[in-house]
C-alpha cells in the first residue's frame, strides 16, 4: 500500500516535468549504448588480435635448442667440487636440432588427456632461388591434416588448396610477400637451396597470407615427407612439436613438467606472447574506462535534473511534509524517480547497444592483413550488459541519494513562512 | 467539552538570525473538543511561529507540548509526520495544493499516506468532504483551474480526510475577499457545531475572531487575553 503510493506520487511528478526526465533518460541511454558498443567492438577486435596469435601458436611447443653443455666436465671432477671454476669460451657441440624419438614422444602426448591435438613439425632455413639471386627464407614442414585442425591453416591459404599440399608430392605453398617477390604463380616450379647446399625442385600450389607482412616474405610451407626429403633426413626427423591442450591456462605448468620428462626445450604461449596479453589488457582497461566515464556523466546529468525538480518542487514537498509525509517517505519518492530514470535509460541503452553493436557487425572491413574478416570485429558477450545494466542503475541510486536526501532535509516552516 | 485536544505548556521560542530574539514567550493554553478558538494579534507578534511548533512542524522550542494528553517533545521526527498526517488538519494562507494531481487526489492523498482504509473508500470519503464544502463537481479538475475561494475549500477538505482531533489554520481567510472569507468562516462554524469539531484558527480579522468561541489575544510574544 504504502510502496503503492510512493510510485504513484513519484509517477506524478515524473511525468508532470517529463521532457526533463526524458533528457535524463536520454543521457543514460546514449552513455549506456556507447558503453556497450564500444566495449563489444573493443573485445571483438581483441579476439581478432589475440586469434592472430593464439590460433596459430601451439599451447606449447616443444624443440632441442643448440646450446653449451650446461655440465662441463671440471664439473664432474671430485677433485675441484668445492672450487669456483671459471671457463671461457664456451662452444656448443655439433648437436643437431631432431628431436629424438619423436615418435616416441607423440605417442606418449596422445595418451595425456589434457592434450587436445599434436602436430609435428619441421623448420628449416633455405634460399628461394630466383635468377641469380638467393632470397632467405624458411619452410615449415608440417603434417597438412593436424596443422589444419590445431591451427586453421586453411584460413589462410588464400589461394589455392591446402590439401594439396599432401596429395601433390614435392610441392610448396609459399607467404604471398615471397610469392610476389618471386614472380611464382600458382603451378609454378621454383627451386629452393637447403642450409648444406642441397637444391630441389618444387611445384607451387597456394599462397599463405598470415597478416604478418614480415611473416609472409619469408615463411612457406610443404608437406613433413617433402621437408625430410629436402634435407635428406629419415622419416623420423621431427624438429618441433606442438600441442594444443585442453585449457590454455595450464600451458606454462605443463611445459614445465614436459621439459623434465622429455629432456627437451619446452616453451608455453603465455611466456612466447606475454606482450600480446599486455596489449589486450590495455586495449580492455581504456574501453572500460571510457565506458565508465561515460556513465558517471551520464549521473551528473540525473544529479543535476535531480536538483532541479527539488527547487521546483520546494512547495510541494513542504505540503507532503505538513500533511504527514515523513523525511523518510519524501527520500523515497525522489531515490524512486532517479531509480526509474536509471531503470528505464538503463534498458533503452542496452537494446541500443545492441543495436549499434549490429550495425557495427554490418560494416565492411576488408584488409589485406587480415583474409578471413570481412566486417568489424564484435563480441556479442552477455558480461557487458550484465555490467552495464548494474552500473546504469548504481550511478542513478547515488545521482538520486544526495539530491533525495536533500529533499527530505527540507523544512516545511522554512518553505511556508517564505510565501 | 473537558476532554482537552491540544496543550501548550510554558512554550518559549527564540530566533538566533542575525540575533538572538526570543519571539514566544511562556505561552500556556489549551483547547477543548469542539472548542472554536481564534488567534488574534498584531502582525509580527508571533501567531505563525507559535502555530508551527503547535502544529509539530517546528521542534526547536522549550516547553512542552501535549495532543490528546501524550507528549510531543521527545518524539523522532517519523512520529511526528505520522501525529500531522493523523491528528491535525493544517489550513494555509496560500492554498498549497499540489498541481500534479487532482483535487480528488490532493484530498485523498493524506487518507492515503495513513493507509487505514482501502482506496475506494478513502475516495467515496473524500468525494463525500468536497460535497459538505460544495466543490464536489470541480473534483476532477486540477487545483490550478479553480478560484482561489475554491483551492480554499479544496484545502479544508483535505484537511478533514483523516477526521483529525483538530484543524488548525494560519489566517485561511488572509487572502480571499469578503464573500469567499464569509463562506470558509461558515463552513468551519458548521463543523465546530454540527461535527463537533475542533479548530484553532489564526486571523487579524476581528470580525472573524468576534464570532468565534474563545479569542486567545497575543502581543509581543506573550498571550494578553483567553
Ligand atoms: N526564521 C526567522 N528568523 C528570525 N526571525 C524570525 C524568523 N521567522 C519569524 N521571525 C520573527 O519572529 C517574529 C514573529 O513572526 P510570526 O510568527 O511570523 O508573526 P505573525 O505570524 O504573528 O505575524 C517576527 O518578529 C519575525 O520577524
Ligand atoms: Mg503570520
Amino acid at each position: 500500500m504504502k510502496t503503492k503510493l510512493i510510485i504513484n506520487i513519484s509517477r506524478s511528478l515524473l511525468l508532470a516535468r517529463w521532457k526533463q526526465t526524458l533528457v535524463a533518460a536520454v543521457g543514460v541511454t546514449f552513455s549506456i549504448t556507447m558503453f556497450i558498443g564500444l566495449l563489444s567492438f573493443m573485445s571483438g577486435l581483441n579476439d581478432l588480435l589475440d586469434g592472430l596469435i593464439i590460433n596459430r601458436t601451439p599451447h606449447i611447443r616443444l624443440y632441442n635448442e643448440i646450446q653449451p653443455s650446461k655440465n662441463q666436465p671440471i664439473d664432474l671432477s671430485k677433485k675441484y667440487k668445492n672450487h669456483y671454476n671459471f671457463i671461457r669460451s664456451v662452444k656448443p657441440k655439433n648437436e643437431k636440432l631432431e628431436i629424438y624419438n619423436s615418435a616416441a614422444i607423440i605417442k606418449a602426448l596422445e595418451k595425456d588427456d589434457r592434450v587436445y591435438g599434436i602436430a609435428p613439425k619441421i623448420t628449416t632455413q633455405v634460399f628461394y632461388n630466383v635468377g641469380s639471386i638467393d632470397l632467405t627464407g624458411v619452410i615449415n614442414g608440417i603434417d597438412v591434416e593436424s596443422e589444419n585442425k590445431l591451427f586453421l591453416f586453411s584460413d589462410y591459404v588464400t589461394e589455392g588448396n591446402y590439401i594439396d599440399l599432401k596429395n601433390i608430392p614435392n610441392s610448396i605453398i609459399l607467404g604471398k610477400a615471397a610469392a610476389e617477390k618471386m614472380l611464382a604463380n600458382i603451378g609454378d616450379v621454383i627451386q629452393v637451396t637447403t642450409a648444406k647446399g642441397e637444391r630441389m625442385q618444387l611445384k607451387v600450389v597456394g599462397y599463405f597470407q598470415s597478416g604478418l607482412q614480415e611473416i609472409d616474405k619469408v615463411q612457406s610451407y610443404a608437406s613433413i615427407n617433402t621437408t625430410q626429403k629436402l634435407l635428406g633426413e629419415t622419416s623420423n626427423y621431427v624438429t618441433d612439436i606442438q600441442i594444443k591442450l585442453k585449457d590454455l591456462l595450464i600451458a606454462p605448468q605443463l611445459a614445465k613438467e614436459y621439459q623434465n620428462l622429455f629432456d627437451l626445450e619446452a616453451i608455453d604461449i603465455q611466456t612466447a606472447n606475454s606482450q600480446f596479453e599486455t596489449g589486450s589488457f590495455i586495449r580492455t582497461l581504456i574501453s572500460y574506462a571510457v565506458g565508465i566515464t561515460l556513465l558517471i556523466v551520464a549521473g551528473f546529468g540525473i544529479y543535476n535534473i535531480l536538483n532541479m525538480m527539488i527547487y521546483d518542487k520546494m512547495d510541494s514537498i513542504a505540503i507532503l511534509k505538513a500533511t504527514g509525509f515523513s523525511g523518510k517517505d519524501v527520500n523515497a519518492i525522489f531515490i524512486t524517480i532517479a531509480s526509474s530514470i536509471g531503470v528505464f535509460g538503463g534498458i533503452m541503452g542496452l537494446m541500443f547497444g545492441l543495436g549499434l553493436s549490429a550495425l557495427i557487425d554490418q560494416v565492411p572491413f576488408n584488409t589485406e592483413a587480415l583474409p578471413t574478416i570481412t566486417t568489424y570485429p564484435i563480441n556479442y558477450n552477455i558480461k557487458f550488459y550484465i555490467i552495464g545494466g548494474v552500473f546504469s542503475i548504481i550511478t542513478t541510486y547515488f545521482a538520486g541519494y544526495f539530491p533525495s536526501r536533500k529533499a527530505s532535509k527540507i523544512d516545511p516552516v522554512v518553505i511556508i513562512r517564505g510565501k | 467539552m473537558n476532554e482537552k485536544i491540544i496543550e501548550a505548556i510554558g512554550i518559549n521560542k527564540y530566533f538566533h538570525d542575525p540575533k538572538t530574539v526570543k519571539v514566544l514567550k511562556e505561552i500556556s493554553f489549551s483547547v477543548c473538543k469542539g472548542e472554536f478558538v481564534s488567534i488574534t494579534g498584531k502582525s509580527g507578534c508571533g501567531k505563525s511561529t507559535l502555530l508551527y511548533i503547535l502544529s509539530t512542524m517546528d521542534t526547536d522550542y522549550e516547553g512542552d507540548l501535549l495532543i490528546h494528553g501524550v507528549s510531543m517533545k521527545k518524539k523522532r521526527e517519523g512520529e511526528l509526520a505520522k501525529v500531522r498526517n493523523e491528528k491535525i488538519g493544517f489550513v494555509f494562507q496560500f492554498h498549497y495544493l499540489l498541481n500534479e494531481f487532482s483535487v480528488l487526489k490532493n484530498v485523498m492523498l493524506p487518507g492515503l499516506k495513513l493507509g487505514k482504509r482501502p482506496e475506494k473508500e478513502i475516495e467515496h470519503y473524500a468525494y463525500e468532504k468536497l460535497k459538505i464544502l460544495g466543490i464536489e463537481s470541480e473534483a476532477l479538475k486540477k487545483p490550478n483551474q479553480l478560484s482561489g475561494g475554491q483551492k480554499q475549500r479544496v484545502a479544508i477538505a483535505r484537511a478533514l480526510i483523516n477526521n483529525p482531533l483538530i484543524i488548525m489554520g494560519d489566517e485561511p481567510t488572509g487572502n480571499l475577499d469578503k464573500k469567499n472569507s464569509e463562506t470558509v468562516f461558515n463552513i468551519f462554524k458548521e463543523l465546530a457545531e454540527e461535527y463537533n469539531q475542533s479548530l484553532l484558527i489564526v486571523t487579524h480579522d476581528n470580525e472573524f475572531a468576534d464570532r468565534t468561541d474563545r479569542i486567545i489575544e497575543m502581543e509581543d510574544g506573550k498571550i494578553i487575553n483567553q
